[in-house]
């Protein structure tokens, strides 16, 4: 089991150990810069942290032998001259790296390669440990790509990336807004995955395109590649074929709105979700944060609250802040109001590290 | 020669040191100063060579006003600013 995690943060990136007491903040890096993610590559143990500047531009990081060094970020290629492609709102779509939404390690054949998910919904590969990057030009310029709209930004962002653990070459990603996709090829082709989901907040006629559905986390389970599950901004979706095909779970309580998913890596029956009441209402129902979990596959959910705040809570938790171990045991959570909470069995009980955090963007064992 | 300075800010991240560099406008300046000083580029500019959304550049106290091409003109001893606007803090 993981004793480690990584807390990116809004002012920081913040390592906690397990010790001896407990869990604890052991050191920060990068304090009162904002890090929006953070990956602990798991073959090699390198570390990757994207900074968001501001003013100065999305930049990226990685782990040496003695210390951190600045290495390249990904950067788009020149917009073609004559080229006018505007974004939602009818102003031109800037060709620039807005955020990174997305970070994750390639196959365990393919060591050094990372991808890389952006706004305005970029995907990158590197084949060097972040010494460069290439845009993955067959999603880029994909026709549909155009269609993709801003979901809680104003930019399309492509935030998950499964890679398949049986095929390095496979790989599923999602995009806020503008579904799943997928390629068998290693990124020379894609298409649209992700039948039978809902949008509720589109007109009737796009309400089951899968183009349309503003996934808020694509989670795939590592024994059973085939199962995905997704915390969709209006539900809660499982897939049993490989994000062909999703079915809406309706019995998710207190509600289906939030942001994250985590799936057991051995369990693909086994889930959790951090609900919140609604779209237009995002804090937990009644001030009580909970984590839910599903052990049957979506038929039934367990409300989680030992140890978590239950009176005026209003943590949210961000889609990249619920973090699961290798073997399934351990969970962490942080959340906006800077909580950060741990569980050693699975959800049943939760322990507080602190909630003294910098709002979290991001957590994860490693 | 123009003589070109950045904010204190952008120090902390990376070291860009006042200099004088020729050109007749500004992107030729900005990319004379670039080329000895390459990792700041990234800083100032976005991928595609503009100025960066939050960034402001000061010519003789006038802000620079094409911010996507850079070819605002610049005379020799001109003063050039590189700032970040207030509007990203």
């Amino acid at each position: 089991m993981s004793d480690k995690l990584l807390i990116s943060t809004r002012k920081g990136l913040f390592h906690v150990a397990r010790r001896s007491a407990g869990w604890e903040i052991a050191h920060a890096d990068f304090l009162g810069d904002n890090v929006s993610l953070t990956l602990s590559d798991p073959r090699d143990g390198r570390l990757y942290c994207a900074l968001d500047h501001g003013h100065f531009g999305v930049k990226m990081h990685r782990s040496t032998a003695s210390g951190w060094e600045e290495t390249a970020a990904p950067a788009y290629p020149p917009k073609p001259e004559g080229l006018e492609e505007n974004d939602m709102w009818g102003r031109p779509l800037a060709w620039s790296t807005a955020r990174i939404w997305a970070l994750e390690p390639g196959g365990r054949d393919e060591p050094g390669t990372l991808w890389c998910g952006t706004q305005p919904g970029g995907l990158f590969r590197s084949r060097d440990h972040g010494a460069s990057w290439e845009i993955i030009g067959a999603l880029w310029h994909h026709p549909l790509r155009a269609q993709w709209m801003g979901g809680g930004a104003d930019l399309p962002a492509l935030h998950s990336i499964c890679v398949d653990p049986r095929d390095s070459k496979c790989i599923s990603v999602a995009v806020s807004t503008g579904g799943v996709w997928f390629t068998a090829d290693g990124g020379e082709s894609w298409s649209q995955r992700g039948e039978g989901m809902r949008a509720e907040h589109v007109p009737p006629d796009k309400t089951h395109d899968p183009l349309s559905q503003d996934v808020h986390c694509l989670s795939q389970c590592r024994s059973a590649p085939e199962r995905f599950w997704v915390q969709h901004h209006n539900g809660i979706f499982v897939s049993s074929d490989g994000a062909r095909n999703f079915t809406e779970i309706t019995q998710a309580r207190p509600s289906a709105f939030g942001f994250p998913v985590a799936v057991h890596p051995r369990d693909p029956e086994t889930a959790w979700f951090v609900p919140e009441i609604k779209d237009e209402k995002r804090i937990p129902a009644g001030g009580a944060l909970m984590v839910t979990r599903t052990r049957d596959g979506g038929k039934s959910f367990e409300i989680l609250t030992k140890g978590l705040p239950q009176t005026h809570a209003y943590d949210v938790v961000y889609r990249h802040a619920l973090a699961i171990d290798a073997e399934g045991e351990r969970l962490a959570f942080g959340s906006t109001t800077g909580g950060l909470w741990v569980s050693e069995n699975q959800g049943d009980d939760w322990v507080c590290v602190t909630h003294t955090l910098p709002p979290v963007y991001a957590a994860r064992f490693g | 020669m123009a003589k070109i300075s950045f904010t204190p800010n952008i120090q902390r991240h990376i070291a860009c040191p006042p200099s004088e560099a020729p050109g007749a406008s500004l992107r030729e300046v900005l990319d004379h100063v670039f080329a000895g000083n390459p990792a700041a580029r990234s800083y100032v500019l976005d991928d595609q060579g503009a100025l960066r959304k939050h960034m402001i550049i000061f010519i003789d106290g006038r802000a620079a006003a094409d911010r996507t091409r850079l070819l605002d003109k610049v005379t020799a001893a001109i003063s050039i600013f590189v700032f970040q606007a207030l509007s990203g803090g």
